[in-house]
């Protein structure tokens, strides 16, 4: 079958986030006010680190101001990422369909 | 898997630091060589970097209430060996350090050693095991960018818990602290990772499976049993 690896990934994919749905509605019930869940989980092992009296002892030299910048970052080393990406297989593809 | 800035105290990261320096020297060895001996496969290489970067700035949540992020290096371990894709890692750890204030110049040889090297190199010698075995290629690409996945967070558990240990307990129980917090999160995050490395690898032997073959990745053979299967 010529779509079969798709096929898998999109069911994987699918399976998760509906998996994700429904956790997520059990765990919006149980929120209380200003709570929030899905925090990073790098997040959680430093607090951890932080209830034992652990004080880090060098901070970063540049933070994101906000959130919003720092997913602004963040969508850059996706998209950058993703362009290199799809230039290569595009020059791949054409180049193959060009001579053959 | 990135261990904040200032996370590990004297000597621990020192230790990290001075554990990956040597893989990255190789690394950059063999990248030299690659440029002057092999540069066909160099736009394979800044896909593999590229795809690195995509998925190690996805936050995805996981079935556990928290998020973390798969690491994307299964792919360029499997094509081109772990030393190569220290430096890879090095790249992406170094723009999320810098700008995102996401792991840090401090933590970076543990975080090096956790994602661009110890990962990838369970991913390598899984994939060239499983080659031997004969097993299907898919199937041990995504075996083998699962565990690059999985191991690099165990080995952040484990770096964390012998830094921090327990005061009751000691290291055992605080790597299962850990393990609790960054594996059983991980676990569906490195399987979604492992099918998508597959279906990019499929991509891969589509339009140059020439270079696979030059990289020794997949023999000629194995190429033509995957096209005849895929007919």
């Amino acid at each position: 079958m010529k779509y079969k690896a798709e096929i898998i990934a999109g069911s994987v994919i699918l399976i998760f986030a509906i998996i994700f749905l429904v956790i997520n509605a059990g765990i919006q019930e149980r929120l209380s006010d200003g709570e929030e869940a899905w925090g990073g989980a790098d997040g959680q092992a430093a607090d951890l680190i932080e209830s034992g009296g652990y004080e880090p002892w060098f901070s970063p030299l540049w933070e994101p101001p906000s959130g919003e910048i720092e997913s602004l970052f963040f969508s850059l080393q996706a998209a950058a990422g993703a362009l290199v990406i799809g230039y290569f297989f595009g020059y791949y593809k054409g180049k193959r369909k060009g001579t053959g | 898997m990135h261990i904040m800035e200032g996370f590990l105290p004297s000597p621990w990261w020192q230790l990290w630091w001075l554990v990956s320096l040597p893989f990255v020297v190789l690394g950059f060895y063999q990248l030299r060589k690659m440029f002057q001996e092999n540069r066909e496969a160099l736009p394979l290489l800044a896909v593999a970097g590229a795809f690195v970067f995509v998925l190690s700035s996805l936050k995805l949540p996981s079935v556990t209430g928290s998020c973390s992020h798969p690491t994307g290096t299964g792919l360029s371990a499997v094509l081109f060996g772990a030393f190569i894709t220290s430096i890879l890692a090095l790249v992406v750890l170094m723009y999320q350090a810098l700008f995102l204030a996401h792991g840090g110049i401090t933590t970076m040889g543990a975080n090096l050693f956790s994602m661009g090297i110890a990962g990838p190199l369970l991913a390598w010698v899984l994939y060239r095991a499983g080659k031997r075995a004969n097993l299907n290629t898919f199937l041990v690409v995504f075996i083998a960018a699962l565990a690059a996945d999985l191991f690099t967070y165990m080995v952040t558990s484990f770096q964390l818990a012998v830094a921090f240990p327990a005061s009751e307990g000691g290291i055992t129980t605080s790597f299962a602290a850990f393990l609790a917090i960054f594996a059983i999160t991980q676990i569906p995050l490195a399987i979604i990772e492992g099918v998508i490395v597959a279906l990019i690898f499929k991509y891969i032997i589509d339009v140059r499976p020439d270079i696979l073959v030059k990289l020794n990745v997949l023999s000629k053979t194995a190429i033509e049993r995957i096209r005849e299967a895929a007919a």
